[in-house]
This record gives C-alpha cells, sequence and structure tokens, in this order.
C-alpha cells in the first residue's frame, strides 16, 4: 500500500524527541501496511540532527538543507516536501503537532489533495484500512477516522508514542534538490524569532511539570511554581486563565488551546481544572492536585490531592523533597 | 479594504464535558447545550473590525467585513451575532455539519473568495469542538496565497496593503511580514488590548479584553444587514469528505486518586508508592 515518510523536527540543529515519537506512529502504520518508512529532514543547518535521524531505523533519510527552509515557513517547506512524497512514494505523511507541524502539513495535504487527521493518539488496521484515533471536544470524544484518499497526512499527539529504540544501523542519507519555491513566498518575508528563553526542559518534554492557575493571584508569585520545578528539574506550565490575567507568558499555556503535555509527575498547584486545561495534561502519569477549594474539579483527575492554601503548602512540599532526596 | 471572516457554530465550549454519543457511536449530540460562534473565529471577528477601525467617530470601518458560515439554516442567529459586533454582511451555505472536513470547507471558502475577492481572510486558529486546526493552511493553499498562522499580534500598515504578524509559536514568537491578499489564522492574544494596531486609530485607542460585546444598537441594526444564503452544492465544488468518522468513542477517563492530608504524607507517596520522585 505504500511507504510512511516522517517530518522531522529539529531546532538549532538538534533533533526533537518528538521525531522520535513520530517514528514509532511510523513503524507501526508501515507494518500495517506493508511497507517502510522514511525520515525528511528540512532546514538551513541540520547540525548533528543528522546522525541523530539515521539511528532511528528508517529506510532513508530525506536531507533538504537550503538557508532559505531555515524559518520554517509552510510556503517554502511544502514543494520540497511534495517532491519527497512523490519521489519516494510515500502514502501516509506525519509530523509531530508541533507548531511547525500543525503549520505545514494541512498546506501539504492541500496541495496533494490529500485527507488529512490532526493530533491523532493512535493507529489501528481494521478492513485493510488505517483507522486513526483523535481526540476532539477538548478531548471529550474520541473519533475513529479513517481518510479516503491515496496519500494520508497526519500529525500525532508525540506524548502518546514511546519514541522508538536507537537502531545499531544507519539509515542511508540522501541530498534532496530544493525545487523552485512557490509564487506565495514572495508575499512573506521572515523577519525574526524570538526565543522564550529559559533555562528549564521544554514542557513537551519534560519529566516533570508544575502549572499554576488563578490561585498564584499574581505575576511574582510565579516564583513559587518555579522554585518547586527547579527542585525536581521540571517545566513550568500554566492555565489560560494564568495566562489571560497575565501572570505568565502564552507559551507556558497548558491545554486544548496551548501545550499538551503527559509528564511522569504533573503538579497542578492553584488551579481549578478548567475543561480546556485538562485536556492538555490528562495522559499525565502521576497528577497531584494542590488547592484550597475541596471541590475543585481537579480533584476529579488526580492521583494525589492536598487541600490546603498553595502558599503554605508548596514551600513546606519544597522543604520535604529536599529532606528525602538527600 | 475588503476582509472575509469565517465562522463556525460549536456547541458551548465550557460545556464540552456535556456532549454525548449516541449508542451506536455514530453520532455526537449537543442537546441541551448553546450554540455559539467559535471563540476563535469571534477573535477573528474583532480583529477585522480592529483592524478597520479609525478609532475616531462613529465606528465607521474603512472597508467591509463579510462574515461567512457554511453550516445549518440556524448559524444564521451565530452569523447576526457577528454582524452585531459591527460586521456588515453575512453568508450561509447550507450544509449538514457531519458531512463536512477541512478539504471541503477549504474548497468552499476557495470559491467564495473566488466570487468576492477580499484582500484578506481571517479565521480562527482551530474549531474549538473538531479541534483540527487544518482549514486556513488548506485554503491560502488553494488560493496560491501566503499564510500567517497562530497569530497573536498584527500590526496592520496604514495604507492596509500589508501587516507585520507576530505568530505564536513553540518556544517563542515568530515574527513575519505578509503583503496581502493573504489568509491569516488568530490566537488567543490577538484580542488583547493591544493584539491588534492599524496605525490610524490613535494611538491611546483603549481596547478591551477578548472580543466585544454587541451593543444594543448593534443588535438592532444588525436586523436589517443583509445575510445571504446559499446551496452548498451551488459553489461546483466536490462536497466529497476526504476523513471519514467510522465512530465515536468516549475516552478512558482518569479515577479521582486519594487525598492525602500532609505534605510529609505526600511525598513519601510520591517516591514510593507512585515512584516519580
Amino acid at each position: 500500500m505504500g511507504n510512511v515518510l516522517v517530518i522531522a523536527q529539529i531546532i538549532d540543529g538538534e533533533m526533537k524527541k518528538a521525531t522520535a515519537s513520530a517514528a514509532a506512529f511510523a513503524a507501526l502504520a508501515a507494518s500495517h501496511i506493508g511497507g517502510n518508512y522514511g525520515i525528511a529532514a528540512l532546514g538551513g543547518d541540520l547540525g548533528k540532527a543528522t546522525d541523530a535521524l539515521a539511528s532511528l531505523g528508517a529506510a532513508k533519510v530525506h536531507v533538504a538543507e537550503a538557508k532559505e527552509l531555515d524559518s520554517a515557513l509552510a510556503e517554502s517547506w511544502v514543494p520540497v516536501l511534495e517532491q519527497i512524497v512523490k519521489a519516494g512514494g510515500y502514502s501516509v505523511i506525519v509530523s509531530p503537532a508541533s507548531s511547525t507541524g500543525k503549520d505545514v502539513l494541512p498546506r501539504l495535504a492541500a496541495r496533494l489533495d490529500a485527507g488529512m487527521a490532526s493530533e491523532v493518539t493512535g493507529v489501528a488496521f481494521e478492513g485493510g484500512k488505517l483507522v486513526y484515533t483523535r481526540p476532539m471536544y477538548a478531548g471529550n470524544v474520541n473519533g475513529q477516522v479513517v481518510i479516503e484518499t491515496p496519500i494520508q497526512v497526519i500529525t500525532i499527539r508525540a506524548t502518546e508514542f514511546a519514541p522508538v529504540a536507537k537502531s545499531g544501523s544507519k539509515s542511508p542519507v540522501e541530498k534532496v534538490a530544493i525545487p523552485a519555491p512557490e509564487a506565495a513566498i514572495g508575499r512573506l518575508e521572515f523577519l525574526g524569532f524570538e526565543k522564550a528563553v529559559s533555562a528549564r526542559p521544554d514542557l513537551a518534554e519534560a519529566r516533570v511539570v508544575v502549572s499554576g492557575g488563578r490561585g498564584l493571584k499574581a505575576k511574582e508569585n510565579f516564583k513559587v511554581i518555579e522554585e518547586l520545578a527547579d527542585l525536581v528539574g521540571g517545566a513550568v506550565g500554566a492555565t489560560r486563565a494564568a495566562v489571560d490575567a497575565g501572570f505568565i507568558h502564552n507559551d507556558f499555556q497548558v491545554g486544548q488551546t496551548g501545550k499538551i503535555v503527559a509528564p511522569d509527575l504533573y503538579f497542578a498547584v492553584g488551579l481549578s481544572g478548567a475543561l480546556q486545561h485538562v485536556a492538555g495534561m490528562k495522559s499525565s502519569k502521576v497528577i497531584v492536585a494542590i488547592n484550597k477549594d475541596e471541590e475543585a474539579p481537579i480533584f476529579q483527575v488526580a492521583d494525589y490531592g492536598i487541600v490546603g492554601d498553595l502558599f503554605k503548602v508548596v514551600p513546606e512540599l519544597v522543604q520535604e523533597i529536599k529532606k528525602v532526596a538527600k | 479594504m475588503k476582509i472575509l471572516v469565517t465562522m463556525k457554530r460549536v456547541a458551548d465550549p465550557d460545556n464540552a464535558n456535556k456532549v454525548k454519543i449516541s449508542g451506536d457511536g455514530t453520532q455526537v449530540t449537543s442537546e441541551g447545550l448553546e450554540w455559539k460562534p467559535n471563540p476563535f473565529d469571534e477573535y477573528a471577528v474583532e480583529t477585522a473590525l480592529r483592524i478597520l477601525e479609525d478609532g475616531v467617530g462613529s465606528g465607521n470601518l474603512r472597508g467591509e467585513v463579510i462574515v461567512v458560515t457554511i453550516g445549518p439554516d440556524e448559524a444564521t442567529q451565530q452569523i447576526r451575532q457577528c454582524l452585531a459586533m459591527g460586521a456588515d454582511r453575512g453568508i450561509v451555505v447550507q450544509a449538514e455539519d457531519a458531512k463536512l472536513d477541512a478539504t471541503v470547507v477549504s474548497k468552499v471558502l476557495q470559491k467564495l473568495v473566488e466570487k468576492e475577492s477580499p484582500d484578506l481572510v481571517l479565521m480562527g486558529k482551530q474549531a474549538v469542538d473538531g479541534d483540527s486546526n487544518q482549514a486556513a493552511q488548506m485554503l491560502a493553499q488553494r488560493l496560491g496565497w501566503p499564510q500567517t498562522t497562530f497569530a497573536g499580534h498584527l500590526d496592520v500598515a496604514a495604507d492596509l496593503k500589508s501587516a507585520t504578524a507576530i505568530r505564536e509559536v513553540d518556544g517563542g514568537a515568530a515574527k513575519v511580514k505578509v503583503t496581502f491578499p493573504a489568509v491569516v489564522s488568530v490566537d488567543l492574544r490577538i484580542v488583547t488590548p493591544e493584539g491588534v494596531s492599524n496605525n490610524v486609530a490613535p494611538k491611546d485607542k483603549a481596547y478591551q479584553e477578548g472580543p466585544r460585546y454587541a451593543s444594543l444598537k448593534g443588535i438592532m441594526k444588525a436586523k436589517k444587514k443583509p445575510v445571504e444564503t446559499m446551496a452548498l452544492a451551488a459553489l461546483g465544488v466536490d462536497t466529497q469528505p476526504k476523513v471519514r468518522v467510522l465512530k465515536y468513542t468516549q475516552p478512558a477517563s482518569r479515577k479521582a486518586g486519594i487525598r492525602v492530608e500532609t505534605v510529609q504524607d505526600l511525598v513519601l507517596k510520591l517516591k514510593d508508592e507512585a515512584k516519580v520522585l
């Protein structure tokens, strides 16, 4: 039925872990349809990412390195991807549902006249067809969907697929010729990227996430969250309410319209557990809720709950964790 | 300048946990829930108004805002809501929600764009029922236009020919300059007080947080504004969805765990029972 193509997620010359999760999805889908999987890497400077990609067990790694691909504009990436798809006979194209994946893949799908499923969390094979599971209605409903086009385009929720193990052998690497750009690129100018500076791990990849909500009451109070996060090597997250209130930048928002996270340990601090927030964190392995309102819905999804004032509980928690860490 | 804004009616997203799946799993029912414009689409309407307002006088716009929906006749009500905010006219393309996917939606919108020739298409980044986040990007490709997705800030040139956008992306913010015509999808922060600047309205023009409420005058006016209705079939596009839902299922729900009384207890449990510390 064809082969599966993974579109790699590379930032600052480094392969992001989500790529290995997309490879896991690709290996599974390829085994169902009796094909293999390749990887496409696009960027200005792929650095050491190529080596990492070659160890993911793919039949081939397609490398497209050009300055104009660096800013990951959909208009510049789509013609390159179209060429790789057509030359490689790929019938399923998958990317992590990162902001680049969400931006580029639908445009690619339209270019290929392919149907698309977003934020897929599972794939099965029934009646000779790939059946994708995807959350809808803020995660309150799962849809089991099939795509009725020869080429199928998918973004996956990387947290739902364990990354493939490193392969002992190296995949062959093939350089891709860069096709002529789309006309639309002439009306678009990339002016720059402002990186959200943080010494903490990436929200999407962190083993521990500490999230704060409206209960933090003020921007300065987020240091309570930060202290706990730093102690356990975790990332800081926030609810939409905390973002709206200006306590923290939007980049830290966890939820249906923010980041989807699934760490081993999630601390929900001073947040009620609004539907759209829970949609973004309920796949966490262990959830701890700290809230002074014992009726807060967050306790309905938490493995461990403490009813109490976060400004007392969290500092105490920091002291206790320091003790056991000794 | 002509701005086309897309709007989908959705079941009240604050009650999405109350949507039910039919016994045979073939349908999602939103019975008893209120229909609302998709929040991100409401932000797109607000964005269009802020772009075109000169910020002085009686709220006249420097152009036209057209709001389009593809859905049942009843969605006319949500179109009127957008007209009451200040948009000029509406279009309802009659269709059954369950028979649409992003491919069909983007093809229908492509036809409407060809018919209306707007300078800008503004869309919400995703509908909060389907959560697909595809239609804007697909439309841009079909039109051969540039796309600017997840815009959290738009600085529109005074001549209305281009905009500088700050896009909310993983790890930070990307800044692009886009020359119209273009497709722009908006994110949450576009409706912060400083989300849109148009370089014509006075600098001290203060916007509230979030989309504007319709005034009583706005609601009265909206009743007289034109809403055109057309059949999906009349647009001459392939209306066969490419993505088919076989069935809907209820995701496994998390069970509430235990309450612990002390922080010491919590730390011991995390260390010895859950083994995550």
